[in-house]
Parts: structure tokens; C-alpha cells; sequence
């Protein structure tokens, strides 16, 4: 049996975020690191070589999904990874993120922080457990909405782990479709 | 050229890797994070990759395949 690699073990990462977030809203910025690394690897290297081996997130979803066989293991519809869809979805995705942006300016600005987890963009969850006394309030606004992004991608990505194939969200997931942009951008003469 | 079966990629890929890391016999690779390929040579559409697939755009089908190519990517 193949010995296996540090990268491997990187769905601890992601399920220990998640967890996290209960406890003290504030470790939702280190979510950005799951942001930043994946374009930066494309940016620089012009390669996925973040969805292909440190995706910590894809990596739960299969274990989730595959081991534990929570997946149907159905095949997902042809739309879904369709570049309009994507890129669609991206496009929402990257629309409601800059909404979320905009909410963080609001509260710096003075406006009331608002302690809710939103998920799935509609459905506001009161969050008021944590405590947010150690940073400024626009500080932990950002936090409040990286952490509603990334509890609502990943329950995306549960819903369609279960109805399809376990790593189903890589398929329309808004950084891979991301990435994969950028490569494309990087080696128009190959593609 | 000899017909043989293997692995045939959809223009849908999201170059996500799972196939590469299925593939038994390291048939496929990811080529500049733009789409997986296969080695033709290498690949035996065993369909492991088929089944595993989070796109459904893997397709066992049959091939020419040239069996003194240097390399034969698909």
C-alpha cells in the first residue's frame, strides 16, 4: 500500500474550520487562505494543482461520499458542468461575495454589526454566541459573511455529494471554474 | 494501428484530478490545469475512471492507437 502524503490528510483542515466557526466567528478568516492559495497557484504556476491535490474540501466530500458512501454516486446532469453554468454560477457567486464586501464597508462605517450566519444566501441563523469583543466591528462582520460563504459552498456541495457523485461540487465549484479560467488566460496558445 | 479501448475526455472537463489519482496504471495527467488527457498507450479502459468521474465526460470507447508511437495523447 502507498504511503500516504501530508496533502491527503487536508480534509482535517476543512472540517476543523468549519468547526471552528462555532466557536469563535473570527477563524473564518483563515478561509481566505482557501481562497488566495488556489489563485495564486494558477497565477503564478498556471496549474489546478490545488484542486488536484490540496483541495481539502473535495477531499472531505470523498471521503464522505466515497468511503462513507453517502453519495448516490448518480451521474450529475450535463449542464452542470456546462460553461454557462459555470461561469453563471460563478458570476453569482462572485456577485453575492462582493454584496457581502459591501456589508463589512457598511458596518465600518458605523452601521450595526449583525451577528448571523447566512446560509445558502437567504436563510439568517442568529450567531450571537460568539464572542466578538476582540476585534473591530468591520473585522468581525467579514467574518460573520466569509464564514455564511464558506458554510453555504459547502453545504452546496453535500446536497449534490449525496444527489450525484461525491466530489460533484468540483464540477461547478466558483475557484476551480476560477482557476481554470486563469489557465486557460495563461496558455491561450495550447488551449 | 491497432484498435484498442480507452479512455476518451469530454471538452467539458474542470481539470479537477480525481481521474489521475484513480487511474491505476497513471494513464491520465492533468495538462496545464486546462483538461485531464490520456496516454493511450498506457490506458487499458479498465473504466475506473468512467465510474469515478464527478462530470460524467469520461467515455470508454474504442481507438486506433499507434503501438510504436512515442507517446500517444489523447
Amino acid at each position: 500500500m502507498q504511503k500516504k502524503r501530508w496533502y491527503e490528510y487536508l480534509w482535517i483542515w476543512s472540517s476543523v474550520y468549519l468547526i471552528l466557526g462555532f466557536f469563535n466567528i473570527l477563524f473564518a478568516w483563515l478561509g481566505l487562505i482557501c481562497f488566495i492559495l488556489p489563485l495564486m497557484i494558477s497565477i503564478v504556476w498556471g496549474n489546478k494543482a490545488y484542486c488536484n491535490r490540496y483541495c481539502g474540501r473535495g477531499q472531505l466530500f470523498e471521503l464522505l461520499g466515497g468511503r462513507l458512501g453517502l453519495s448516490s454516486n448518480r451521474k450529475p446532469p450535463k449542464f452542470l458542468s456546462s460553461p454557462w453554468f459555470r461561469y453563471g454560477f460563478l458570476t453569482f457567486f462572485m456577485t453575492m461575495f462582493g454584496l457581502m464586501l459591501y456589508n463589512t464597508w457598511l458596518v465600518v462605517s458605523g452601521a450595526p454589526l449583525r451577528e448571523v450566519v447566512t446560509l445558502l444566501w437567504v436563510f439568517k441563523l442568529p450567531w450571537n454566541w460568539t464572542n466578538t469583543s476582540a476585534a473591530a466591528p468591520g473585522v468581525a462582520q467579514f467574518a460573520f459573511g466569509f464564514y455564511s460563504v464558506m458554510v453555504t459552498s459547502t453545504l452546496l456541495g453535500l446536497i449534490t455529494m449525496v444527489l450525484f457523485r461525491p466530489r460533484s461540487w468540483c464540477v461547478y465549484c466558483p475557484m476551480g471554474t476560477m482557476t481554470q479560467g486563469i489557465c486557460h488566460l495563461k496558455h491561450r496558445k495550447d488551449d | 494501428m491497432a484498435a484498442k479501448k480507452i479512455a476518451i475526455i469530454g471538452k467539458q472537463c474542470v481539470a479537477c484530478g480525481r481521474c489521475v489519482r484513480e487511474c491505476p496504471l497513471g494513464a491520465l495527467s492533468i495538462y496545464k490545469g486546462l483538461r485531464a488527457r490520456v496516454d493511450a498507450r498506457r490506458c487499458v479502459g479498465c473504466g475506473k475512471c468512467e465510474r469515478i468521474c464527478p462530470a460524467a465526460i469520461i467515455e470508454i470507447r474504442e481507438r486506433q492507437v499507434a503501438p510504436h508511437a512515442e507517446k500517444a495523447l489523447v
